[in-house]
């Protein structure tokens, strides 16, 4: 296991490299001009030329990046063209709304998904299979942003029992949590369910079954700790998601977090802090899907002993 | 009651319901007995309601289309098909036991072997966790197994067929039960394995007194293993003898067919005679006896009417009105 835990952490290195380089060409590839963002139209051709220099943007590609990195190396993520501010002040103070959306989100949405999904499997052409399948139906297809409007509309202003925005309680975590978390809860609905219907038929649940145990034991601890492998790598993908998703959530919900900053980065071609941003979506995407790595290790001892 | 009687299973019927189709009868009528310390073989091909037989014995057709219609099935005079789910639960693995084709499928790839022992273990009787430990790590070396404690802490991936095959028995067998039921328990391992195999469960019968079930498809096995055998086709009882009988001097058609197409060594034939046909699909039984369509020596009256399982002299029986002619005729 402990082989198995460092060999996976060593590989994410080269990944960040190789996302850093792509994010750092794409990014420059963009059309746009800071400097004429940052002097404004009236600006002369003299004065843009100047600012670009100012900025390094006239250096050869290479040599941006490697004085980019340099400056990544040394805790320095450069300053945002718009504010002049240290670009990891700006992000420090969004991270966190950002992160407690996240996991706010995050936690119902699994726990919820995968309870879901698991009754409707265990309770298969029942009652509770369908209202289970309905609830994961209508949150795949209701679009975020829609459900936002929507749950704004019922409950902060039709019956004034939440506020519509900003994030200035726990109360004004609710609906922009249930908003992001929604598409999650369902796809991993579903997704629990076949994957527990499939478990169900294996050889083990019915030796489990031969050998006495309780039905729900032999859910649990048979069929249910097996079919977590196979759903376990769909909740990554998901929850890696969750951050572009709060892009969405916290524009509508007006939440001062990481997602409404990228939006006004990219109006404004902040390169600086648009690419501190996507360097910490990646991250985001690779520690999540290291977790799962892990995780699958735990779940499975047969990756585990490879 | 014969006080040897371990299990009694009468007219047995299990209906499997193809969706708005309506339901097939998988099993048929099937009625039989096995002795205390008794090895009965049940053969016949794949399809022919075996393992439903079987896995209707143990009521475990949960999760399955399959549904008991009829019949009673006595396990020590306890009518397991009026038992509760509760009660069921407590004789499975204690009283009666199952080892299955596909041992290495059959344990849970995500235990440890010891704790699928142990679950077993502490399931069905009152000892301690460490006391079932302890057990479960006997039970591996019992079965042959020989590093008990390092299989034990081995993952179900860790081991050959032969090996998981061993585990199992030893699951089986770690309470004691009356009764084995083991459904093609050597198919899957290579020759010399399944002779281990087929050593270590006559061992059991012969040490503990414990009833089995053998089912096979492998002719062979069931010389080398049983006192009596079954031989089933399309979820009926065609023909039960005692196992000499039974190779020696066949009766059923069908019978004769499957003892016919075994290889025999030295004989000198170059190809082998086979039953011609297949097994008929359990929608589109023909009406008469199931077998007339592939049987050489069927008539008009066997594609009429269906048969019964008669009983024969010498503690045979057998569904064939041929047969039934003969025999009374010689009497």
């Amino acid at each position: 296991m402990g082989r198995y835990f460092v060999k996976r952490v060593l590989g994410t290195i080269p990944m960040m490299f190789v996302v850093s380089i792509l994010i750092f060409l794409f990014l420059h590839m963009i059309p746009g001009d800071p400097a004429r963002q940052m002097a404004g139209k009236e600006a002369t051709e003299q004065e843009l030329v100047q600012i670009r220099q100012e900025l390094g943007l006239n250096d050869p590609l290479p040599n941006q990046y490697i004085n980019y990195m340099d400056d990544l190396f040394h805790g320095d993520l450069g300053t945002s063209y718009k504010t002049g501010l240290p670009v990891s002040e700006m992000l420090l103070g969004r991270l966190k709304p950002t992160i407690q959306l996240m996991f706010s989100a995050m936690i119902w949405s699994v726990l919820l998904g995968i309870a879901i999904g698991v009754l409707s499997a265990v309770k298969r052409g029942k009652v509770a299979d369908y209202v289970g399948m309905f609830l994961a139906i209508s949150g795949i297809s209701i679009p975020g942003f829609w459900l936002g409007l929507v749950l704004i509309q019922i409950f902060s202003v039709n019956l004034g029992l939440l506020p519509t925005g900003g994030l200035d309680s726990w109360q004004s975590y609710i609906l922009p949590s249930l908003t992001l978390g929604c598409g999650i809860m369902a796809v991993l609905a579903r997704f629990s369910r076949s994957s527990m219907l499939e478990t169900m038929r294996e050889d083990y649940v019915r030796t489990a079954r031969a050998k006495g145990q309780r039905e729900w034991l032999v859910v649990l601890r048979h069929a249910f700790r097996n079919s977590l492998v196979q759903v376990v790598t769909v909740a990554g993908l998901q929850i890696g998601g969750l951050l572009a998703g709060s892009v969405l959530v916290e524009t509508v919900f007006s939440i001062p977090g990481m997602g409404r900053l990228l939006v006004d980065s990219i109006a404004f071609r902040d390169y600086k802090v648009i690419q501190a941003e996507l360097l910490f979506f990646s991250l985001e995407y690779i520690v999540i899907n290291l977790i799962v790595d892990l995780l699958y290790g735990v779940l499975n001892p047969k990756i585990r002993y490879q | 009651m014969p006080e040897k009687l371990l299990l009694d299973v009468r007219h047995l019927r299990t209906e499997f319901t193809q969706g708005k189709k309506g339901s097939v009868v998988a099993v048929n009528d099937v009625t039989f007995q096995i002795e205390k310390g008794e090895i009965l073989g049940l053969v016949g091909e794949s399809g022919c309601g075996k393992s439903v037989t079987a896995l209707s014995i143990m009521s475990l057709l949960k999760d399955t289309p399959g549904k008991i219609t009829d019949g009673e099935v006595y396990l020590e005079g306890n009518n397991l098909l009026r038992c509760s789910e509760e009660e069921m639960r407590k004789i499975r693995g204690e009283n009666v036991s199952m080892i299955f084709q596909e041992a290495m499928s059959s344990l849970n790839p995500a235990m440890r072997v010891n704790a699928q022992l142990v679950e077993a273990i502490l399931l069905h009787t009152d000892k301690t966790k460490r006391e079932a430990e302890e057990h479960a790590l006997k039970m591996l070396g019992q079965v042959g197994i020989p590093d008990p404690a390092r299989v034990g802490r081995s993952y179900p991936h860790q081991l050959s067929g032969g090996m998981s095959q061993r585990v199992m028995i030893a699951m089986a067998m770690s309470c004691d039960p009356h009764l084995l039921i083991a459904d093609e328990p050597t198919t899957a391992l290579d020759v010399t394995i399944q002779a281990q195999i087929l050593d270590l469960m006559r061992k059991i019968q012969r040490e503990i007194h414990t009833g089995i079930l053998l089912i096979t498809h492998d002719l062979g096995v069931v010389a080398e293993m049983c006192s009596r055998v079954i031989v089933m086709y399309a979820g009926r009882i065609v023909e039960e003898a005692p196992v000499q009988h039974l190779f020696y001097e066949p009766m059923h058609p069908y019978t004769k067919g499957l003892i016919a197409s075994v290889p025999k060594l030295g004989s000198g034939v170059t190809s082998l005679p086979s039953i011609p046909g297949s097994v008929p699909d359990l929608s589109m039984m023909p009406p008469g006896c199931k077998f007339a369509p592939r049987c050489r020596y069927a008539q008009d009256r066997c594609r009429e009417e269906e048969p019964p399982l008669v009983e024969l002299s010498g503690g045979r029986k057998c569904r064939c009105v041929l047969v039934q002619d003969k025999e009374a005729t010689v009497e």
